[in-house]
């Protein structure tokens, strides 16, 4: 199978990314390299095989339901690209 | 010994018999990192009013007897720790003014016992890379060639150690990020167990990879940082509530009797003739010590790499979806309404490498490619796992090399980055199989250049391979040599 430019535009919609005409072509000629060379866990028989996300064995880690210090309006919102007052400011959500 | 020469312990030392104040060190360390910076460009940011005051606190600490090993000593952390009040990039634009309202827990435990912080280290782009070269913020240049790339992620970690630019540093390893730069810059370089050290307030690549560690100038160092690191975090739901061991203590037990094996699938045609020759002569040193060879094999080996490029992306994919213009970071002026805002600041934060990983993680996720790629890459980890399993049944621990080549010239691999990501393929089974292993300082190339091996560990077994290096270390002198810069 073979990556096209239409498709690198599908991924790039579905990443939130905007590709110049030029990086497109690239990325095309890149991923096919790379999933070419992912092919090769095809030829791998895995029936059966339990998938592995985490390589430590963990039960769900739980905790005391306790209240702790919150980290602040101010300082939580220090770091926005804008605020307005206690909130995060963004674009007209519902045009 | 000049004072930017020192070791951790050798700097301890000097601390505690008040030859030298902590104060006096750090300024030594800012001198040095003012005069080497034009040519190495290790560091994004350096604190010099934020080393001074820590470095007066140390000696205050030090006057009332309050003293722990790290107390006073001057480190630098790789950019992708979060330290409050003091701008955190991870080598990307997107995050050029990001100021963190908290600190990483690893620099918190080693800020509590008196460290003091020189700056934040150049690095990859998130951590994508093995050469440092998709930083946003400059070149960071190896030591020891300038010409060449000092490794990645963790470029300006290595760079800065094999530069005398600080005492230690740390690191993060997702597929080698700590090991490959320690063994292009001839340090010591430890990826501990996943687990073993917290992750809160790192800033995340591949969550189910990603590992925090030192890079330091010997192996003692190193088990001292890694003493200080351990142990579980409440606030890292995938730290491990598991006793630290004394790392220091039991460096001396040697490895007369220790099973080292050593993987068939690791001893590639292709392998660099100098690689070949130093991992020859390390296995003639343990030999002689007393240490047994056993031929094991790593059967899935050749599928690692593969197995990696899906889960590193599809994860980092995911944990990247932040960066979204917001909460935080880069927000594009000349966006129209808000999807179009986070697809233009996206777009214009993120370089080339990190678009590319967030597209190949995007893919495998996607409806209809989920099963085929990240599914199966899933059970190849299993298969990789078991692999390591099985032989650590007869085996100690594992001797190979670190890096199928020494370090490779600057833009040579740029435009190429499936060759970039083959250069990982003998320490991302190590992070695929969740285990520990260690880079260590082991010859030399024809050309100067420094190539380490490297020693992996059962899981949760640092104290047998930082054993096992301090041998080592004890009979080479390789670790002592220094870049002429």
């Amino acid at each position: 199978m073979s990556i096209s430019v239409t498709d690198v535009e599908y991924v790039a919609r579905l990443a939130r990314l905007e590709l110049g005409a030029d990086e497109k072509e690239v990325f095309a000629g890149q991923m096919n390299a790379i999933l070419g060379y992912v092919e090769k866990l095809k030829g791998l028989d895995t029936d059966g095989v339990i998938p592995t996300s985490h390589a430590v064995p963990m039960e769900n880690a739980f905790r005391e339901d306790l209240v702790c210090a919150p980290i602040g309006v101010d300082k939580a919102l220090g770091n926005a690209p804008q605020r307005s007052g206690s909130f995060f400011n963004v674009p007209q959500v519902i045009e | 010994m000049d004072t930017i020469d020192m070791t951790i312990h050798g700097l301890h030392q000097a601390l505690e018999s008040k030859q030298l104040s902590s104060v006096e060190a750090t300024k030594a360390m800012l001198a040095r990192i003012e005069a080497v910076e034009p040519q190495v460009g290790s560091f994004i940011t350096v604190t010099p009013e934020q080393a001074l005051a820590g470095a007066e606190a140390a000696d205050r600490r030090i006057a009332a007897g309050d003293m722990d090993m790290l107390t006073g000593i001057p480190l630098a952390l790789k950019d992708i720790f979060l330290t409050e009040g003091i701008r955190t990039t991870c080598g990307s634009r997107i995050l050029d003014n990001f100021i963190p309202p908290y600190s990483a827990t690893s620099w918190e435990k080693l800020r509590d016992r008196g460290a003091v912080l020189l700056g934040k280290l150049n690095q990859d782009e998130f951590a994508m890379g093995s050469s440092n070269e998709s930083s946003a913020f400059g070149v960071c240049r190896n030591p020891w060639d300038t010409t060449r790339i000092p490794g990645g992620s963790s470029g300006g970690s290595a760079a800065a150690i094999a530069a005398r630019q600080a005492t230690a540093t740390l690191g993060t390893d997702t597929g080698g990020s700590i090991r490959q730069p320690a063994s292009h810059c001839g340090c010591v370089g430890l990826k501990p167990t996943y687990g073993r050290v917290s992750r809160y307030g790192v800033i995340a690549y591949a969550s189910s990879l990603d590992q925090v560690g030192p890079l330091t100038r010997d192996v003692t160092d190193c088990a001292i940082m890694l003493g200080a690191l351990a142990g579980y975090d409440p606030k890292d739901s995938t730290s491990v509530d598991l006793a630290v061991p004394d790392y220091v203590a039991t460096l001396p037990n040697g490895v007369k009797g220790l099973r080292i094996g050593l993987p068939r699938e690791y001893f590639i045609a292709g392998l660099d003739a100098d690689v070949q020759k130093a991992m020859d002569a390390a296995i003639e040193t343990y030999r002689r010590l007393g240490a047994e060879f056993v031929d094991i094999s790593l059967p899935h080996t050749d599928y690692a790499v593969a197995t990696y490029y899906l889960i590193a992306t599809a994860e980092a994919s995911s944990n990247l979806a932040r960066y979204e213009g917001v909460r935080f970071g880069h927000r594009s002026a000349s966006a129209e309404g808000l999807i179009d805002m986070m697809t233009k600041s996206r777009s214009e934060g993120f370089g080339a490498e990190v678009k590319r990983r967030i597209m190949l993680g995007t893919y495998a996720l996607s409806s209809g490619y989920y099963d085929a790629y990240y599914v199966k890459a899933q059970k190849v980890r299993t298969l990789i796992m078991n692999d390591f399993i099985r032989a650590f049944a007869d085996v100690d621990v594992m001797l190979t090399p670190v890096a199928p080549t020494p370090a490779f010239k600057i833009g040579e691999k740029v435009n190429d980055p499936l060759q970039m990501y083959l250069s990982d393929i003998f320490t991302i089974p190590v992070n695929l199989a969740g285990t520990c292993a260690m880079s260590l300082p082991a010859g030399f190339s024809a050309d100067g250049l420094p190539i380490g091996v490297q020693l992996i560990g059962r899981p949760f077994g640092e104290e047998a391979i930082l054993r096992a290096g301090y041998a080592f270390e004890q009979a080479t002198e390789w670790h002592r040599a220094t870049a002429s810069l």
